[in-house]
Order: structure tokens, then C-alpha cells, then sequence
């Protein structure tokens, strides 16, 4: 009797830690600032690809990734020693380096104003949906002296490289009290190449890539993950019954 | 007959010669196989022996981490990546690690919480918990300094504010932080001072505690969910009637627990290490600068209820003082503590009120902690600081005052 309302107590306690805990969580997630979600899936080796190839051309002239090295990808991307050669290294740079740029922080600094950063652990550090939401979010701003604002973050220094894509846009607001004004939406100026539904895909394929990079050993850690839970859980049961069995003695 | 043979514990062959030599056989007769422990231990008491595996972890997992880790402001926030993606296996080490160290803390205040609500710090056991606690003072320091190794934003400016704390103390305070920090900021010389004391002093002190801990605890028997003293009730035999073999019992029992406690933590480490931000923040991917301070600063999870205490008071010195104050307190809980019984389980509405209240305020402050600092957030963390100390400073009152029932003389206990 009293063991039973023991384990009642104790699964209470539990019950209650779980809800302070889902609680905290929620708290959590609730400072990441509504960005829509970018439904990226590091899983999915063509998005990858893509993402890679993305990433090649549009953001390596300017960002390294100095944490990831080629072969690495080779691997991990499902692509052959010489496809990773001719496709991903621009630089001259060999298999075994890592993606680094020519371009110095110094001279980064003098023209953009600010180096462009490591883009490495980018998604670790700002999360999947703020890029996501980042790259959609150029507009046009003639007070800018690159002409081009974002509204994700206010006065970025970078410039949109992705207009021929995407296009140009501006940033239409409602008039509020006063001077307040709310952010409506954006309206297309010049269309680019590619349609606002294959835009959002080129996007996702990008940050895909930079949620691999921010992690390159995430997918391994989650399969060996099932493998060592699976695991634990017998070894409970086996435990368990080890301890009932000498249990049984305690009168 | 041989020497070999003359041992007092009559062992045989090489284990005999070596009891004549060393008291191998005798100790773990000592401190396993012949103590004693209460058998009505309940869900509780896994926590003690948690806390030791998780010693062990992150001691393990941290000799592999020193060998390729870089203890400089230049190198060592590549250095982790270089863990992270190069070395083999670095990325479970390197989880392991910091997902341990979030572990501690839950399994030490539960372990904690425990010794609170079956009073474990009470006659005899004042020097038992003064042991823990200063393993606690050792632990928060050794989880501080090691919060800087990886030398990313949120690492370097944790520990320039909490440093700075040091600044507050009147005359010597400016000194004292130099001294602390061997710069006039957190630097490369800051990195590799603490890198020295998170590898080596503090790992040392806290296995030495955990020696002592352990002795006191053998020498003064556990205490159980009961709080009765099964060493007055033996048998012919001159065992406690109430106890049981450390091993087998606990050992399998433990066992179970650790188990079970590998199964939680196998589910953080694989699948969800950062934990949304609370074990690993994602500030902290952003290498140190100096020059940029992250949006927001908080200490990780297990600080942030002392943190709270610190920002509700407005003076810098003061808050400095309430925040000590809320973690050496514990200390005095053996002398505060008036009650004729030890367990909650025969204690009054009165204790049981006011524990609520400890819980609760804790809890709320480590949630406050976390938030920045708002209106309704300060005066917030006032009422929950104020009844956090309430617990404590009311406690000779109210224990005193308590209404308790019958201890009984036996544990209570129902074989299944």
C-alpha cells in the first residue's frame, strides 16, 4: 500500500517537472519571433544539392563556410570526388580544405562596412526560419545606399544577390495613428527569373544546405540514436527483472 | 603458513595476499556489500548515485575533449567545430558533455530536494550536508568556468557579467576582478585560467568532496523516506532490522535507475541536444566578440534562479550579497530547523506550506531568471525572492510551531 502511494508521489513530481518543463519550452519557442517556417528537410539529398550549388554561386563570393570541408560533402551529399571538384570548388582549393574565401576580412569590412560573417553555424545561431524568411524579405529602399533594405533585419548591409531570381519588391504599409505605420506586405516591381512558388523552393534547397553545414552530423546522430535507444530499452527490461528477482527476498 | 594468510578478513590466494597488504576485501565489505541502507528507499534516493555516474561521464568525456580542444581566445571556438564535424565520434563526446552538465544540476537538486523533504540534514547528518553543499559551491563553479571554453558570444559575455559581480564588492572590487580575470576584460589569459581550473582544480576538489560525502554517509547511515534511524533497531545478529545490503540490493536497484536516467538523457543527446536553446544557446554559436553583445544575456537554466535574485534587488552590491546569500543559506539548515521529526511525511500543514512556497519561488525565479528584465518581471522576482528567503528565515518559527504526528519505530514498508 504504502509502495504504491509512493509511486503515486513520485510519478506526481514527475508529471509535474514534465509540465514546468513543457511550460519552459513553450516560453522558449516563443522568443523566436513568428518568421514563417522554412520546412526545410536535411534528409533529402537533392534539396541538398541544390542548396549546395545554391550556396556555390550566389554566397561564396562573399561568405565562407570555413568549418566545412569538401570531402565531407562528398560524402554526405551523395556526390562523387569529381563532381565535388568541378561543381563546388571555384578557388583552385583542394578536396581536404574547407570552404573559405579570398577575399579579406579587411577589405570585406572597407567596402561592405561590415565583413560578411562565417555563414558555418549561421543556421545554429539565427534558426532555419529567420533565413528562411531573411532571403524573402529585400525590398526596395532608396535611403539605403545599396538601395535595397530587408525587413527581417532593418539597415542589413547585404545586398540582395538573389534579384535576378527573385525580383525586385517593395515593402507596402498601412497607415497607422500618427506616424505609426504596419508592415502589410510586398508588392513585385520587376518580376526575376524564377516563379515566387520556385523562389520559395531555391530558398528552402539554401537554408537546407545551411542547416546541414550549421550540423553535418546530424542525420548520423539521429539513426544511431534509435539504435542506442532501442537498446537502453532492453537493457531496462533486463534490469528491471534483475531487480525484482532480488527483491523478492526483501520481506 | 605464509604471511600471505595472516589477514584479519581470512581471504585466500592472491586476494589474501593483497588483504595483507591493503584493505581491498575490507573496504568493500565497508562500503558495499556489509552497509547497511534503509530498504524503504523510494524513487528519491536515485539520485545520489545518478549524481556519481554523471561525475563520471563528464569526467571521461571531458579527457577526450581536452585532447582536441584549444585553450586560447584564437583557437578555441574552431577547435569545438573541429570536435564537432573532424574528430571522430567528437560530436557525441562533445554532447555528452554538455548535455551532462545540465544533467548534474537536475540530479543535484533533486538530490537536494530530497534531503530537504526527508530532512537528511539533521542530527547526525549536519556534516553529510555540509559536504554536499560545498560539492554543490564546487559544481557551480566548475559548470561556470566550463560555460567559457567554448568561447562563443554568449560564453564570453555570460562571463564578463558575471565576473563583474566581483567589481561590486567595496575597495578591493576593482582589483579583485583584474586579479579574477588577469586582464581588464575577458581575454585569451581569462580562457586559459579558467581552462586550468575546469580541467584540474575543481575536478579534483569535487572528486575529494565526493570521497568525504560518501565517508559520512557510512559513518552516519541513511537516512529514508521515513527519517527513522533503523541503527536502533538490530537483530541478534547486530544488523539493522530495517536494512539491507548495499549490494546486491541497490546496486540492481541503481541499476534500474541509471537505466532509466541513460534512456532521458540518450533522448537529449540524440535527438534534441540544444534542448530549444536551454543546454546549449543558440547565442553561443556565434564565435566571441567583443565588441557585440548578444540581444539578450542569461546565465544557462540552473544560475538563473540566483540570477533573478541578483536583477530583483536595484543596488548592484546588495544584489551581489542576496544572490550569495540565496545559495549559502542552505548551509545553515541543519541549525534553522527545529522539528522533533525529520520526514515531511510526519511533519504539520505548516512545514508542508512553506516548502510549497520554497518550491515554487525557486522554480518562478529560474523562470524569471531567463526572461529579461521587465517591470512586472522585477517585481516579480521581489515577492518570489522575498518568500524564497521566507522558507529559511521563518523556519525556526514555523518547525517549531508545526503540528507533527507519531514517528513510528519501524520504517514502513510493503514487500512486493
Amino acid at each position: 500500500m504504502m509502495q504504491a502511494v509512493n509511486l503515486q508521489q513520485s510519478m506526481k513530481s514527475l508529471l509535474k517537472l514534465l509540465a514546468i518543463s513543457a511550460f519552459l519550452s513553450t516560453a522558449a519557442y516563443a522568443n523566436e519571433g513568428g518568421f514563417e517556417k522554412a520546412n526545410n528537410d536535411v534528409s533529402n539529398k537533392a534539396s541538398l544539392q541544390r542548396g549546395a550549388r545554391n550556396f556555390v554561386n550566389y554566397c561564396s563570393g562573399c561568405h565562407s563556410a570555413k568549418y566545412v570541408r569538401f570531402n565531407r560533402l562528398a560524402v554526405d551529399l551523395a556526390l562523387t570526388d569529381a563532381q565535388v571538384t568541378q561543381n563546388l570548388i571555384f578557388n583552385g582549393g583542394k578536396l581536404t580544405d574547407t570552404m573559405t574565401i579570398n577575399m579579406s576580412e579587411a577589405d570585406a569590412a572597407k567596402w561592405f562596412g561590415k565583413a560578411p560573417p562565417d555563414l558555418s553555424l549561421i543556421a545554429r545561431a539565427r534558426g532555419t526560419d529567420y533565413l528562411y524568411a531573411f532571403l524573402k524579405s529585400f525590398y526596395l529602399d532608396p535611403s539605403r545606399p545599396i538601395g535595397t533594405n530587408n525587413t527581417v533585419l532593418a539597415g542589413a548591409a547585404m545586398p540582395h544577390v538573389l534579384w535576378e531570381l527573385q525580383g525586385l519588391q517593395k515593402a507596402v504599409y498601412e497607415e497607422g495613428e500618427g506616424v505609426e505605420k504596419h508592415f502589410k506586405g510586398f508588392e513585385s516591381v520587376t518580376k526575376g527569373k524564377l516563379s515566387p512558388e520556385e523562389y520559395d523552393e531555391f530558398v528552402r534547397d539554401t537554408v537546407n544546405f545551411l542547416d546541414y553545414i550549421g550540423e553535418p552530423k546530424q542525420l548520423e546522430r539521429r539513426a544511431l540514436g534509435f539504435k542506442v535507444l532501442g537498446f537502453l530499452l532492453l537493457l531496462f527490461l533486463l534490469a528491471y527483472a534483475l531487480k525484482q528477482e532480488y527483491w523478492k527476498d526483501v520481506k | 603458513m605464509s604471511a600471505d594468510t595472516h589477514n584479519k578478513v581470512g581471504t585466500t590466494g592472491l586476494l589474501g595476499w593483497i588483504d595483507a597488504r591493503f584493505p581491498l576485501t575490507k573496504m568493500m565489505r565497508e562500503h558495499i556489500t556489509d552497509y547497511y541502507a534503509p530498504k524503504n528507499f523510494n524513487f528519491w534516493y536515485y539520485f545520489g548515485s545518478l549524481a556519481l555516474v554523471v561525475l563520471v561521464l563528464q569526467i571521461v568525456s571531458g579527457i577526450f575533449l581536452t585532447m582536441n580542444y584549444k585553450p586560447s581566445a584564437e583557437g578555441a571556438f574552431a577547435s569545438v567545430e573541429y570536435i564537432m564535424r573532424d574528430v571522430d565520434w567528437g560530436w557525441l563526446i562533445r554532447y555528452m558533455h554538455s548535455t551532462g552538465a545540465s544533467a548534474f544540476f537536475i540530479v543535484v537538486y533533486l538530490h537536494m530536494f530530497r534531503g530537504l523533504i526527508y530532512g537528511s540534514y539533521k542530527t547526525p547528518r549536519e556534516l553529510l550536508w555540509i559536504f554536499g553543499m560545498l560539492i554543490y559551491l564546487c559544481l557551480m563553479a566548475e559548470a561556470f568556468m566550463g560555460y567559457l571554453l567554448p568561447w562563443g558570444n554568449m560564453s564570453y559575455w555570460g562571463a564578463q557579467v558575471i565576473t563583474s559581480l566581483f567589481g561590486a564588492i567595496p575597495y578591493v572590487g576593482t582589483s579583485l576582478l583584474e586579479w579574477i580575470r588577469g586582464d581588464y576584460y575577458i581575454s585569451d589569459i581569462t580562457l586559459n585560467r579558467f581552462f586550468a581550473l575546469h580541467v584540474i582544480a575543481l575536478p579534483l576538489a569535487l572528486v575529494f568532496l565526493v570521497v568525504a560525502h560518501i565517508l559520512a554517509l557510512h559513518e552516519v547511515g541513511s537516512n529514508n523516506p521515513d527519517g527513522v534511524e533503523i541503527k536502533k533497531n538490530k537483530g541478534a545478529d547486530g544488523k539493522p532490522l530495517d536494512g539491507i545490503p548495499f549490494h546486491p540490493y541497490y546496486t540492481v536497484k541503481d541499476l534500474m535507475g541509471f537505466v532509466a536516467f541513460a534512456i532521458v538523457f540518450a533522448l537529449i543527446v540524440f535527438f534534441a541536444p540544444t534542448v530549444g536553446g536551454y543546454f546549449l544557446e543558440a547565442a553561443n554559436f556565434d564565435p566571441a566578440n567583443r565588441l557585440q553583445t548578444p540581444e539578450h544575456i542569461a546565465p544557462v537554466w540552473y544560475f538563473t534562479p540566483y540570477y533573478a535574485i541578483l536583477r530583483a534587488i536595484p543596488d548592484k552590491l546588495f544584489g551581489v550579497i542576496g544572490m550569495g546569500a540565496g545559495v549559502l543559506i542552505f548551509f545553515f539548515l541543519p541549525w534553522l530547523d527545529r522539528s522533533p521529526v525529520k520526514s515531511i511525511r510526519y511533519r504539520g500543514g505548516l512545514y508542508k506550506t512553506f516548502i510549497a512556497i520554497f518550491v515554487i519561488s525557486f522554480l518562478m525565479l529560474g523562470y524569471l531568471g531567463l526572461n529579461p528584465a521587465t517591470t512586472t518581471n522585477t517585481y516579480l522576482s521581489r515577492l518570489f525572492s522575498l518568500l524564497y528567503f521566507s522558507f529559511f528565515v521563518l523556519m525556526p518559527w514555523y518547525t517549531k510551531a508545526d503540528k507533527t504526528k507519531p514517528v513510528p519505530d519501524r520504517v514502513t514498508f510493503d514487500a512486493h
